[in-house]
């Protein structure tokens, strides 16, 4: 079976203030890169999903994002899908 | 009256309640590790504060999973008391027994001191012996207490008085500056509307002693006696009423 590698990005989501992240702009300010707004701060989770297929992959990734991963109440959530290996037939 | 302390891997305020329901109000207590199914037949259920998994992914987001977490589900729809307290309150908000979520502090810092609660809920099982409007001085100590919800959310624990404690002054005003994490509403504690499920950031088991500078805590282990002791009277009646 095919085997994808996750890489799923969380973040709060847009509507919520993201006080680490203003609090990192105002570092990146401070040094000068007065051109950087926006500062986001999220998390990284990497994971291998063996599937049949990628629409399979895709939905294990989104239950498994939607339960535990990612609490939709305050974040959302994204990822992309990459096969890595193919086991031997 | 038995009350049951759920313990999970890095709970660190579980025999500080059991201490408080044992010792100081002088109840039957038990703990109940979080691999357990049997619940011991108790009369509620404490999730304690601590950093359960250690805050791992979100706080009390891998402890809803732990196999005691389908018992006290079960447990809370049957009309069991269930008092979340601190990472307990955000383990109720993860399993959805409760609405919305808490987010980090507003100012970012882990913050640990004593802040002043108004009552704003007497109907809760757990706030039946306080009256409305009273002040409780209690502590907190967490980093991620910052209550949110959508507006819908909001709108509905407002409009159903849902909202069972509030940060506040000394003298029960609600201000921005009382607020210690960012709350929206100030808000430090809420109930479901069947009003035996209460999730609050503060620590009543903290304070429960005059000893440890406040006993103001202890008013939520003794509304919950109150409880349990009516309905066990209430039982006794139809019990009395069936035999004759």
């Amino acid at each position: 079976m095919p085997v994808y590698n996750a890489r799923i990005i969380v973040t709060l989501r847009s509507s919520i203030l993201d006080p680490e992240g203003t609090a990192i702009e105002h570092a990146l300010h401070e040094l000068t890169y007065t051109s950087c707004t926006n500062v986001r701060v999220g998390k990284y989770i990497t994971m291998n999903v063996e599937a049949e297929s990628e629409e399979n992959a895709r939905e294990i990734l989104d239950q498994a994002c939607r339960k535990l991963l990612a609490n939709q109440v305050m974040e959302d959530y994204s990822y992309t899908l990459e096969e890595t290996e193919r086991e031997p037939a | 009256m038995k009350f049951g302390i759920v313990v999970f891997p890095g709970s660190n305020c579980d025999h500080d309640a059991y201490h408080v329901a044992k010792h100081v109000a002088g109840q039957e207590a038990v703990f109940l590790w979080h691999k357990t199914t049997d619940l011991e037949g108790v009369d509620a259920i404490i999730l304690p504060g601590g950093f359960s998994y250690g805050d791992y992914l979100r706080a009390g987001a891998i402890a809803r999973f732990s196999p005691i977490m389908k018992e006290v589900v079960r447990f809370a729809k049957a009309g069991g008391p269930v008092l979340g307290i601190c990472n307990g309150f955000q383990i109720l908000l993860e399993s959805g027994l409760l609405p919305g979520a808490l987010l980090r502090n507003e100012s970012l810092n882990f913050v640990c001191k004593y802040v002043h609660i108004r009552v704003e809920n007497t109907d809760s099982i757990f706030t039946r012996s306080l009256f409305r409007g009273q002040i409780l001085r209690i502590p907190v100590a967490h980093g991620e207490g910052n209550y949110y919800a959508d507006e819908e959310t909001i709108q509905e624990l407002e409009g159903n008085n849902l909202v069972v404690f509030r940060y506040s002054t000394d003298a029960g005003e609600i201000t921005r500056a009382c607020n210690p994490n960012g709350s929206v509403n100030n808000i430090a504690g809420i109930t479901h509307p069947t009003l035996n499920v209460l999730g609050m950031m503060p620590h009543p088991e903290r304070c429960a002693e005059d000893i440890l500078g406040s006993s103001d805590g202890l008013g939520i282990f003794h509304s919950l006696i109150r409880w349990y002791r009516s309905s066990a009277a209430e039982a006794a009646k139809e019990e009395q009423c069936l035999e004759t």
